[in-house]
């Protein structure tokens, strides 16, 4: 359950910052990416990142993606980094 | 005395004096070089006053262009240029090209490919705008001046010397006129009809921009102490051995770990070829390596190297790399180091177009030097970020895999089957041999399989093999 | 059992936890060991990130042969309960404590291992410990903390915490790390384990750091902790064996073989009988000779870090 907005992950080359807000429970899932690789790994990043919020119990969530190249383990641990943050009341982040 | 009037003045003016005396007019070729790289300052100056003066419809065959000539795209976009002609393409022009700027495809040409080509008639130039540092008033030109300020310095002038050759009308834009003769010299006077003196040439800080510097990324490193290990193996590190390495952190890196073994062995070399660096030199100037045949000096040591060193040789693009018959140093060339952006599992190599499709690189000598030498080495790393260098299928045939006989990746080395004799001498030495399927599985299992670029049927350029036919298409890509 | 306890380990790759460009190459360069941080290298604000960014790692790559060392947050910490628990999960071999005082230290992270290992219905005593010894408290403590678990493989010292401890400074000729360094080559052979020594932070001054080497490897240490795969050669160099010292140790080799043959139970070479530390020596100039590439394997040794 997302409760706060939280970021997780840098800018850093190979890395990929992930930020996700808080919505309104009905508004879904809404997932923003940029990446250079977006032609031919967007999908599947976009896949990576669905799942995980999937696997994480959340319905509706905006999430805004800024990808560096970054593999597949490195968005998944990105992404339960932020979802844990943004489902914390002890948030460090914010 | 004499009627002075015999006497020729070639001193111009202006360069919209050289341009009217050139004759040239709409549709007519032009060409330029690439020894300032991306500090160039001739293209942008020449094509502006063109503009102005209403000329379309030309072509530009240039040795190669850089980020630095972006403003030719409102050329393009104007009628003014039409058709280009280079080595290689980057930045923003190179970037609305893939996107379908332009209605003819660039025609892309080896070094070796271009100088033939001119040579052939094939191009013919109708004027060439040649930036050179000096010259005297009658045309002797080099890449640096001996006379005085010295700032404006590129090295060897071995592209512009083809053009200067064969040209119909060869025009000089130099930073500096100096006392006759400008001798010895690389452009000669009876090449040249028209000279103009201008402030500014270039930016020699825009020939390396520090690319060719060494790497100390251990990835580079790994991979130029493998390459190095190919090269002690594979049966032509002998007394009076040759080699050329290109540019790129593992390539330059790979002459350090040479050295050692060099020493270790006392041999040294008989010559070094190409692109010269500052690595290069100072094997050079140690006596590791006799002699320099040198076409463009990649960073401000070798043009510095080239004006002092009297083993270290500016020759022109034809004496380096041609295909014809009467052969290029590239035939006497034993080993090269070639850097990629893609290799496929048929040992083709792409240096031109990225991943994503679009044009961002140079065919260079690529081909030439990989097709002629004995032992043609590529070195890329296994991935870069998230993109698999090798690959089912390269975006772009460059260089075909049969003239490539290993690559070189941090993760292994794999040998171009048509080479048995080679798998033998380097699984002997035991180094880490694999197939190149193998070596493409192992890239895909770190970063997962890249979904292929999608294209358009319109056709952006057309890659020629070095032999001229055409060798593959670039696409304008789907958006 | 997920850790060897007697293995080469020359080179140990330190590893910044929040930084996932280096991850997928980590083993590449020749490092016996790598050793993911959670510690010093992470922000306060990002611990929670660097665990799953090493977790995700360690489940993902292959790694090879290579040891994988995670060195967590203390566990009286926030963090380093969890970070062991989520290490553990992702396959981690051993884990390195910082900062041990007391074999309390020891026994407590044993403890919550034992926890772990059953909430996650991993065999119990699969995972290792390493502990770093940063303080003169815990270099008097020494001999306990290398004798307080069954899992632990090694001990190490961490020199930037233990020079600050003593109100000092490192020298290049390291003075002060002296007696602490031997201590702890001392504590590690009688506890049988391995002996590491610390990090050389200026990866450019390749002089000082070969003296460095050379130095530890004199005083027995078993290895070094490297921070960039720059250092990674040099070290393995170093404890690479001389052609000579390889010859005589293959002749003792050979010389043990023939009396095994012959069911001798006295081994002699050229009239002398071989005492158990010259086999001992032997066996390691071998292994590390292996390690090195210089010579082929053709003979396994059960003890090959030892």
């Amino acid at each position: 359950m997302i409760i706060c907005d939280a970021i997780a992950g840098t800018l850093e080359s190979s890395d990929i910052l992930i930020q996700i807000f808080c919505v309104e429970d009905e508004a879904g899932i809404e997932i923003h990416l940029e990446s250079a690789v977006i032609y031919q790994f967007g999908e599947q990043i976009r896949k990576v990142i669905l799942s995980e919020l999937q696997a994480a119990g959340v319905k509706s969530a905006k999430v805004r993606a800024v990808d560096r190249g970054a593999l597949d383990c490195t968005i998944i641990a990105r992404m339960r980094t932020a979802i844990s943050r943004a489902s914390s009341i002890h948030n460090e982040q914010v | 005395m004499k009627a002075t009037a015999i006497r020729t003045n070639k001193l111009m003016d202006s360069i919209e004096v050289a341009i009217e005396r050139s004759g040239l007019t709409d549709g007519m070729t032009i060409s330029f070089h690439h020894h300032f790289r991306n500090g160039d300052a001739i293209i942008n100056q020449v094509m502006a006053v063109i503009s102005q003066k209403g000329i379309k419809g030309l072509t530009i065959a240039a040795s190669s262009l850089s980020d630095i000539h972006a403003p030719l795209i409102e050329y393009i976009d104007r009628g003014i240029v039409k058709r280009i002609e280079t080595s290689g393409l980057r930045g923003e022009l190179a970037n609305s090209i893939s996107n379908g700027l332009m209605e003819e495809p660039i025609v892309f040409r080896s070094h070796g490919n271009r100088a033939e080509a001119i040579a052939s008639r094939e191009i013919v130039i109708d004027v060439a705008f040649l930036g050179v540092p000096a010259c005297d008033d009658m045309g002797n030109a080099n890449g640096f001046n001996r006379d005085g300020d010295n700032s404006a310095a590129c090295g060897s002038l071995g592209y512009a010397m083809v053009d200067a050759q064969y040209a119909n009308y060869v025009v000089l834009l130099t930073q500096h006129i100096v006392t006759y003769p400008n001798t010895p010299c690389a452009i000669k006077q009876n090449q040249v009809d028209g000279i103009v003196k201008l402030d500014y040439i270039g930016d020699p800080k825009g020939i390396s921009s520090g690319a060719t510097r060494y790497s100390t990324n251990p990835k580079d490193i790994k991979i130029a102490k493998l390459a190095c290990d190919v090269m002690l193996n594979a049966g032509l590190f002998e007394d009076g051995f040759s080699f050329q390495t290109g540019t790129g952190g593992a390539s330059l890196a790979v002459t350090r770990f040479l050295k050692e073994h060099m020493d270790s062995k006392n041999i040294r070399a008989s010559f070094a070829l190409g692109g010269i660096t500052s690595q290069i030199v100072k094997l050079h100037e140690a006596g590791y390596v006799k002699k320099l045949l040198d076409v463009q000096s990649f960073d401000l040591d070798a043009v510095k190297s080239i004006q002092e060193n009297p083993y270290h040789q500016v020759v022109d693009a034809q004496y380096y790399a041609t295909p014809a018959a009467m052969g290029g140093a590239v035939n006497r060339l034993d080993m090269v180091v070639l850097s990629a952006l893609e290799v496929d599992v048929n040992f083709n190599v792409n240096v031109l177009t990225g991943s994503d499709g679009i044009i961002r690189g140079a065919v260079g000598g690529h081909p030439d030097t990989s097709a002629s030498a004995q032992l043609s080495i590529i070195v890329v790393p296994l991935v870069r970020g998230r993109m698999p260098s090798i690959l089912a299928r390269v975006n772009t045939i460059v260089t075909s895999g049969d003239t490539v006989d290993v690559v070189v990746t941090d993760q292994g080395i794999a040998v171009n089957p048509q080479r048995p004799d080679l798998i033998a001498r380097l699984a002997n030495a035991g180094l880490p041999l694999c197939s190149i399927e193998e070596l493409k599985e192992r890239a895909e299992s770190i970063t997962g399989t890249p979904v292929a670029i999608q294209y358009t049927n319109r056709v952006v350029g057309v890659v020629k093999h070095r032999t001229g036919y055409t060798l593959d298409h670039i696409y304008q890509v789907k958006r | 059992m997920r850790f060897v306890k007697n293995r080469l380990r020359r080179t140990m790759l330190f590893i910044p936890g929040n930084n996932p460009s280096m991850m997928p190459d980590a083993h590449l360069y020749g490092a016996d060991a790598l050793m993911f941080d959670l510690e010093d290298s992470v922000k306060i604000t990002e611990k929670d990130a660097a665990r799953d960014l090493v977790h995700q790692a360690l489940k993902t790559f292959n790694y090879g042969d290579v040891e994988l060392v995670v060195r967590v947050n203390p566990l009286n910490t926030p963090h380093g309960k969890a970070d062991v628990m989520s290490m553990i999960e992702a396959g981690v071999q051993v884990i390195r404590l910082p900062k041990t005082e007391h074999a309390g230290d020891v026994l407590e992270a044993e403890q919550w291992i034992d926890h772990c290992e059953e909430v996650l219905g991993i065999q119990k005593g699969s995972v290792g410990l390493m502990a770093a010894i940063e303080s003169g408290q815990g270099i008097l403590n020494v001999h306990a903390i290398a004798t307080a678990s069954k899992r632990l493989i090694g001990i190490a010292i961490g020199a930037e915490d233990f020079v600050t401890d003593l109100k000092t400074t490192r020298s290049p000729e390291g003075t002060e790390l002296f007696t602490a360094r031997s201590m702890i080559v001392f504590a590690a052979r009688a506890a049988g384990i391995s002996a590491l020594d610390t990090v050389f932070s200026d990866v450019n001054d390749e002089e000082g750091f070969c003296a460095e080497v050379a130095l530890i490897k004199q005083m027995g240490f078993d290895g070094k902790s490297v921070i960039n795969p720059r250092q990674i050669a040099p070290v393995n160099q170093l404890y690479t064996p001389s052609p000579n010292e390889i010859e005589k140790a293959q002749a003792i080799i050979e010389a043990i073989r023939e009396a095994d043959e012959k069911g001798l139970g006295v081994v002699s070479l050229n009239g002398k009988m071989i005492d158990r530390p010259v086999v001992l020596r032997a066996q390691r100039v071998i292994a590390l000779a292996i390690a090195a590439g210089v010579v082929e394997n053709t003979v396994v040794f059960d003890n090959i870090g030892g």
